[in-house]
């Protein structure tokens, strides 16, 4: 049967089965003891999605109000009437940011700012083409004359921040990769290494993000001392990869030297070098387990990027979410809660995106969590 | 076409050194096994002595427990020596290799991998000058004698119990070792599929003659495939406690064997060993 990969599959494997369920439903397969299900995977989550929004409008009600009568209060107390009127005016107007509360903003407030995000995306990219369109020519010559290229060098959009912030974070989830992973079959193939680096894990695993990136910081600053290039990029990359490899390194280990005593006897009786023994015998059987190390370590990844940016001034939503906070205008609080569901949806997306690529590897293909 | 099987004389051999050394494959001389744990040694083997001819097949059997495995894996040479010596033609061993082919009471199948793909692992190692297509067709000739031409590009993980056990035959036959380990290979199938197992096995020896020990609960398995049957005393201490000649010609079939008037005499034989 050539027709093997269907919808159902794919979402199944990505851990999406919600979806063929809205499909069936449209295409109306759905049969009646099925009514429960969809009643269950579907409307159930719809309400719960709405009742949030509802009780999370509520309490910015809540909270603008009590902010509001405060400030009113105040200007009663301290100026009398006439200011505590003209303060009052000034919020109900709602537009000048030295009097309008700086509290909790509403769903409807966040989805103005995703919208004018989206809108200043617009602009700045249809800034960023005219410009390189401009230069184009330029740049040829300068090329030809042996010069650097001249660059946009405006300011990034949200989008763009949200492609550097998953850049750095795929830098650093290769780098945990990298050193994990290698680093785990060692330690679980020899009894030797396992104590001589458990004292290292044991103890540079529960280390804050913070610290790693004061870590790193202090070396690669010293390392690129020569360098007129921006290092924060290469500064958060690597302290994101340190935090996270952790999960990686034990699982890679644990897995590896905790392979099914049956196969170690069959390579011992078939005589398997050690390359065949590895490669063929004990990464296939600990795959399942690196990779649910390697989920761990992308999620942790994404969770520690934003502090790190933050701290290391490298662009980004780390960096996007601090500045707003600094920066206190009207729509500012409206822009960090918009950053708050990209970070969470993101997340979740890399989260799906290890489990799709977890089942496609390994070999058992029972539901991984 | 029925077999017609001649009536020898029944021996029991209690004394191992009658062979002449040109014609022992196998040899287990003083073999002892000791399992430290904190309330001292606990002596599983001691004084196990026991040959084992060219092209025989040995079956042993023995209650639960008492050191029949261990003894099969210090053969295979995954299990230390802690005292005697085990040699093959003559040569001390020394840890595991591919003259001592082991086919394990779980198939042991990399499931990851197609049947073909298991067979290959260890005929690639075994015979690494050969070429690609030689050794292809090396694996595919066992495939073929297990009856799973059918499944050469199948993952293990999609067989039967009794189909990995196949491969595992294949596997084990495909690097033509000196000696074939079984462990009781066919503990975990229903009885239908160990028959069928039974048969197939007996079919590739019975052109390999491949020296073989065999590990087996079933006194019935143990008459059916073995030249010699051997007893193991229950442990602590295990050691051979009776050899029973099975003198019936080969090839043999179930039929036959069953029909033959001595069969109940070397049943009863092992039943009072075991029952003792």
């Amino acid at each position: 049967m050539k027709q093997s990969i269907t919808l159902g599959k794919v979402t199944k494997l990505m851990g999406l089965g919600f979806l063929s369920t809205i499909k069936d439903l449209f295409t109306g397969k759905l049969e009646k003891e099925d009514f429960k299900n969809f009643l269950r995977k579907v409307v159930v989550p719809i309400a719960s999605i709405l009742l949030f929004i509802g009780l999370w409008h509520m309490g910015s009600k809540t909270l603008y109000n009590i902010e509001a009568d405060f400030r009113i209060n105040k200007a009663l107390e301290e100026q009398g009437q006439a200011a505590a009127d003209a303060v009052a005016a000034c919020i109900a107007l709602g537009e000048d940011s030295s009097c309008k509360p700086n509290t909790l903003p509403s769903p409807a407030q966040v989805w103005e700012s995703y919208r004018s995000l989206l809108r200043d995306h617009n602009i700045i990219s249809a800034d960023k083409a005219a410009f390189i369109e401009k230069t184009a020519a330029l740049n040829e010559k300068r090329l030809a004359e042996g010069k650097d290229a001249i660059t946009y060098t405006g300011r990034p959009s949200f989008v763009d921040q949200i492609f550097r912030s998953l850049k750095t974070v795929f830098a650093g989830f290769l780098l945990a990769l990298f050193i994990a992973v290698p680093l785990g079959i060692f330690i679980g193939l020899s009894p030797t290494l396992k104590s001589a680096f458990n004292w290292f894990i044991q103890i540079f695993k529960p280390v804050s993000p913070v610290v790693w990136y004061l870590l790193v910081f202090m070396i690669v600053k010293t390392l690129l001392i020569d360098s007129n290039e921006d290092s924060s990029f290469t500064i958060s990359f690597i302290s994101v990869g340190l935090c996270s490899m952790w999960a990686t390194l034990v699982n890679t280990a644990m897995g590896v030297s905790s392979v099914d005593k049956d196969y170690i006897n069959v390579a011992k009786v078939l005589k398997l070098g050690n390359f065949q023994k590895i490669f063929k015998v004990v990464l296939p059987s600990s795959l399942p387990l690196i990779f649910t190390g390697l989920k761990i370590t992308l999620s942790v990844a994404w969770m520690v990027l934003i502090a790190i940016e933050l701290l290391a001034q490298s662009p980004g939503l780390g960096l996007f979410v601090w500045e707003e906070f600094q920066n206190g205008a009207n729509d500012s609080n409206a822009k960090i809660i918009v950053a708050m569901f990209v970070i969470g949806i993101i997340g979740f997306l890399l989260d799906r995106l290890m489990l799709t690529i977890q089942n496609w590897v390994s070999f058992d293909k029972t539901d991984a969590i | 076409m029925s077999t017609i099987i001649e009536h020898k004389k029944t021996k029991v051999i209690t004394d191992n050194g009658l062979f002449p050394s040109s014609e022992v494959m196998l040899d287990l001389k003083n073999l002892k096994k000791v399992y430290p744990t904190p309330k001292g040694d606990y002596v599983v083997l001691e004084n196990l002595n026991l040959q084992i001819k060219k092209e025989e097949f040995v079956t042993i059997i023995g209650h639960s427990g008492c050191g029949k495995t261990t003894m099969l894996s210090m053969i295979a040479g995954l299990n230390p020596i802690s005292g005697g010596h085990i040699s093959v033609l003559g040569k001390h061993i020394k840890g595991p290799g591919p003259d001592r082919g082991v086919i394990f009471q779980a198939p042991s199948l990399m499931s990851w991998m197609t049947s073909l793909q298991n067979v290959l692992l260890g005929v690639n190692n075994v015979f690494p000058h050969a070429t690609k297509a030689q050794r292809n067709d090396i694996a595919k000739y066992y495939l073929q004698k297990v009856g799973l031409e059918d499944a050469f590009n199948k993952k293990a993980s999609e067989l039967s119990q009794g189909m990995q056990q196949r491969v595992g035959i294949a596997r084990a036959f495909a690097i033509k070792p000196k000696v074939l380990l079984l462990d009781e290979p066919f503990g975990m199938l229903d009885s239908l599929t160990r028959g069928e197992l039974q048969d197939i096995l007996i079919e590739i020896w019975n052109k390999e003659k491949i020296t073989a020990v065999m590990i087996t609960h079933d006194v019935d398995e143990a008459i059916f495939l073995a030249d010699r049957v051997v007893m193991m005393t229950s442990g602590p201490k295990a050691k051979i406690g009776d050899v029973l000649n099975i003198d019936f010609e080969r090839p043999r079939t179930r039929k036959a064997v069953l029909e033959h008037d001595d069969y109940y005499k070397y049943r009863k034989h092992l039943i009072d060993f075991l029952e003792h």
